[in-house]
């Protein structure tokens, strides 16, 4: 199989390798996760089948493996995402904790829906799996940084303070 | 060994021995979805939770190791609720469209909830659906049936090597499938649907066509590679249905090919020959046996004396060979064969060396290292393959010295190269013989590179070794000398030679001595002849089918025992006489490792067909020959019972080293072209196997 792009090269593949080099080496595929991750900044913040099988290629894995990680975690993107991607926690604690209310105050505020850019791209929203944060629930992420204990104005506040 | 006690009853175990397996071996039930005892423990489905005592939540017996002294219980009121709340969690989302799922009546799931399920659901919200896929022309997906226990993804990866299927997403939207749009192509991959409990996985030919209960089950033999997997024919008033494995621990354990499964679709197909036919003034007409028959006699009695020439399919069995040869011998004639795809013959001088393996095909797993010379033995003879596999996963090492490096599933070295095979299989040959100071004088000339020392060595050290020659080696223009050469190897690395028979009764049509001890071998014949008499054979049959069909063509008379008709059988024929396909007619197989394998009628032949074997003795009889009697054939196999397999001396053939390289003229077969019966079930002949240029390149 060749894949149709070419990403992995230079500075990227530096970067993958050293993951690799990490492990004993009959186990690239433990660099996949880095490597989606790398990928992905690379590519604007999301991912494509295309550069999916490349990475799959690069570590000489079946491309059905690299596909079942990056659907499985909330921090891969198969779709073009905002310059703030707000990953929303969709699990028990935080829907306890009343996030499904404050999210739809949220798609309101922004007019969009999870899956879905705001027309000046400057904002996504994402509905993921609990983030490990359950303590303080109701809580989302925002580019790299977890927001905790969230209210309509601390949101709203953490949104507006965003370039 | 330990003691646990389950259910109050006392059992011996292995320290480690999974809870499952021993209840399994005491007969005590435990419901299970995503065990399987041939592949890993993935312990998702919890459906084998069972009461432990001294552990406080409930433990999946699939995942849990006995201990000494372990006291469980599979029926307390905490197990029955554990595994009863599981079962309704599976149900959540299952569409429960048993009445029109093809799995209905050999379902899991659904023998699982009789025992374990409400009869009414307490979920009243939406059930989530999954789209189908398309999986490609073998399998058929309702995905929305799924209850991601991933037997069919662990299949791939661990035993198919293979890895196809997947499970993507997560929680709610996790979903079995290829993710991209793609075929499952693995030719092996007709067990994933015998492996998944449900019926999101089902076998699109068999399809809606019957349900299970109303299926009668005969036992049988593959009918399309050496290996002889034991299979259960199924059949509905005397149509076969579909074919699914048999375990045999020694054989194809619980697997089966896609080939062995797929290929009754042709016992079915449009273009069966289901009268006598004969062509009079030519014209096609159908007649009854009797006039047929005549016609045939007559006009190889008008032959004898000239040259006649005999040839069948080696996927008859050991009966119709052994009576065709008989025949053939009866009526003076030596030209005898079932190579047809075989081109040096040179070997034939010093007689005939009967194929096979002598390690067992369950030994295979245990091999240190092994050679391929000339084979792309996945799709040769996949069971072997699988074995082969399992030793490499052990750490075995596999040289494939071939034509072209082909895409196998597991990791070996490939020697491919532009030097082609006899100078490749000299070099590793010669490493051996200086290792071990041989002064074979076939590789005088012939030095070794250090990689050939490198996997020489390795042979060397290797506690149990292999080289074997399989069917591009045998359809090379040097075969001899590929031979040759592999013995030179085999006795300096101390490994077994094997020359791999490739169809299902090679080693049989050895046995009975189906070959011309005095006579034209298989290519000469395909110069042409003044008769032949073929038996389960067409043109497409022979490494060169144009000649093979002119020859026909241009014979004065020809006698064909075919199950089909076709425009280029009549055009060369002129009398065609239907016999049964293999689940129609009693025979006997023998394996690559030398079992006769018998099977009876599973279903009756389609319309006047009649199983070759009862054709031949009535022929014997007809040309008055002695010894034609038979009501049962196993009376015919008593006959060769005692016959044994010959051996040469393969280090001594007559062949000396080439410097061409011939490697381009071998025609290679793709699996589902070997033979007619393949070649005419459509499903099969969707997939990338059905030719060459696809088997090779269309896949990943
Ligand atoms: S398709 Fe069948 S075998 Fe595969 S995970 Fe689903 S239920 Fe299991
Ligand atoms: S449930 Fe939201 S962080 Fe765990
Ligand atoms: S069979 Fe034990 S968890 Fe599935």
């Amino acid at each position: 199989m060749s894949t149709k792009t070419n990403i992995i090269q230079g500075d990227i593949k530096k970067r993958i390798d050293t993951w690799i080099a990490n492990y004993p080496e009959d186990q690239r595929q433990s660099a996949t996760m880095p490597a989606l991750r790398i990928v992905q900044e690379a590519n604007g913040g999301s991912l494509t089948n295309d550069l999916m099988d490349e990475i799959a290629e690069y570590l000489g894995v079946p491309p059905i493996a690299v596909y079942e990680v990056a659907t499985f975690y909330g921090n891969y993107n198969h779709k073009p995402t905002g310059r703030h991607s707000i990953n929303w926690c969709n699990s028990i604690s935080c829907y306890l904790r009343g996030g499904e209310e404050l999210r739809a105050r949220l798609e309101e505020k922004l007019g969009v829906k999870p899956g879905e850019v705001t027309a000046d791209g400057k904002f996504s929203i994402k509905k993921v799996e609990c983030l490990g944060a359950c303590g303080g629930a109701p809580m989302c992420q925002i580019g790299k940084d977890y927001h905790e204990n969230l209210t309509e104005e601390k949101l709203f506040k953490i949104l507006d303070e965003l370039e | 060994m330990v003691k646990v006690e389950i259910n109050g009853q006392v059992i011996e175990a292995h320290e480690g021995d999974m809870l499952i397996d021993v209840a399994d071996g005491a007969q005590i039930p435990i419901p299970r979805f995503c065990y399987h005892k041939k592949l890993s423990i993935a312990a998702n489905c919890r459906m084998c939770l069972v009461d432990v005592e001294g552990a406080w939540k409930p433990l999946p017996a699939c995942a849990t190791p006995v201990t000494d002294g372990m006291v469980v219980r599979t029926n307390s009121p905490k197990a029955i609720a554990s595994q009863k709340s599981v079962m309704e969690f599976l149900l959540i989302n299952h569409p429960l469209d048993c009445p029109i799922c093809d799995q209905g009546g050999e379902c899991e799931l659904q023998d699982v909830a009789m025992d374990y399920g409400e009869d009414v659901s307490r979920y009243t919200e939406a059930k989530r659906v999954v789209g189908d896929k398309n999986a490609g022309p073998l399998i058929s997906t309702d995905m929305t049936r799924c209850i991601h226990c991933t037997r069919c993804v662990r299949f791939g990866q661990e035993v198919a090597g293979m890895m196809e299927l997947g499970a993507t997403g997560r929680s709610e939207w996790m979903e079995i499938g290829t993710y991209v749009e793609k075929s499952i192509d693995s030719e092996m991959s007709g067990n994933m649907i015998d492996l998944c409990p449900v019926g999101a996985l089902t076998s699109k030919p068999f399809r809606y066509t019957t349900r299970t209960w109303e299926l009668k089950a005969h036992q049988g033999i593959a009918a399309h590679d050496s290996i002889g997997s034991h299979i259960q024919v199924h059949s509905k008033n005397d149509k076969v249905m579909r074919v699914v494995p048999h375990e045999n621990e020694d054989i194809n354990e619980v697997w089966l090919s896609d080939r062995d499964r797929f290929s009754y679709e042709s016992i079915n197909a449009e273009d069966r020959l289901t009268k006598p036919m004969i062509k009079v003034n030519g014209e096609w007409k159908a007649t009854d046996w009797e006039t047929a028959l005549q016609v045939a006699i007559e006009g190889l009695q008008k032959a004898v004396g000239n040259d006649i020439g005999v040839m069948a399919s080696a996927n008859s069995t050991t009966e119709e060979l052994h009576l065709l040869q008989k025949i053939a011998r009866g009526i003076g004639s030596e030209n005898i064969d079932f190579r047809t795809r075989q081109v040096d013959f040179s070997a034939d001088a010093k007689g005939f060396h009967t194929p096979g393996l002598a390690t067992a095909i369950a030994d295979v797993e245990k091999q240190d290292a092994v050679v391929m010379v000339g084979s792309y033995l996945r799709k040769e003879l996949p069971i072997l393959n699988l074995r082969l596999r399992k030793a490499t996963l052990k750490g075995a090492k596999v040289i494939a010295v071939n034509p072209q490096a082909f895409k196998f599933n597991y990791d070996l070295e490939q020697i491919a190269d532009d030097n082609g095979m006899v100078a490749n299989l000299a070099g590793l040959a010669k490493a051996a013989a200086d290792a071990k100071g041989d002064n074979d004088a076939l590789l005088a000339n012939v030095t070794a590179t250090d990689t050939d020392k490198v996997n020489a060595e390795a042979l060397i050290n290797a506690k149990n070794s292999i080289v074997m020659l399989g069917q591009i080696a045998q359809s090379h223009a040097d075969y001899a000398l590929l031979t040759k050469l592999a013995a030179s190897l085999a006795k300096n690395t101390d490994s077994e030679l094997s020359i791999l028979p490739i169809q299902a009764n090679e080693v049989g049509a050895n046995l009975v001595n189906f070959l011309p001890a005095n006579g034209k071998n298989a290519a000469q014949m395909a110069q042409g002849m003044d008769a032949f008499l073929l038996m389960g054979l067409e043109a497409a049959d022979f490494t060169d089918a144009t000649q093979a069909g002119q020859a026909f063509k241009n014979a004065g008379f020809v006698v064909n025992l075919t199950a089909f008709d076709s425009e280029e059988a009549r055009q060369y024929s002129d009398v065609m006489l239907p016999i049964a396909l293999f689940a129609e007619t009693a025979g006997t197989f023998v394996n690559i490792n030398g079992n006769k394998q018998s099977f009876k009628m599973s279903v009756k032949p389609q319309g006047d067909a009649k199983a070759a074997w009862k054709v031949l003795r009535v022929m014997g009889n007809m040309f008055n020959l002695a010894g034609f009697d038979y009501t049962h054939t196993n009376e015919v196999l008593r006959e060769v019972l005692d016959n044994r397999s010959t051996t040469l001396a393969l280090a001594h053939l007559d062949a000396e080293m080439v410097s061409a390289n011939n490697d381009s003229k071998v025609v290679m077969v793709a699996p589902y072209q070997m033979d007619a019966m393949v070649r005419r079930a459509p499903s099969l002949q969707k997939t990338p196997d059905a030719n060459v240029a696809t088997m090779v390149g269309g896949q990943d």
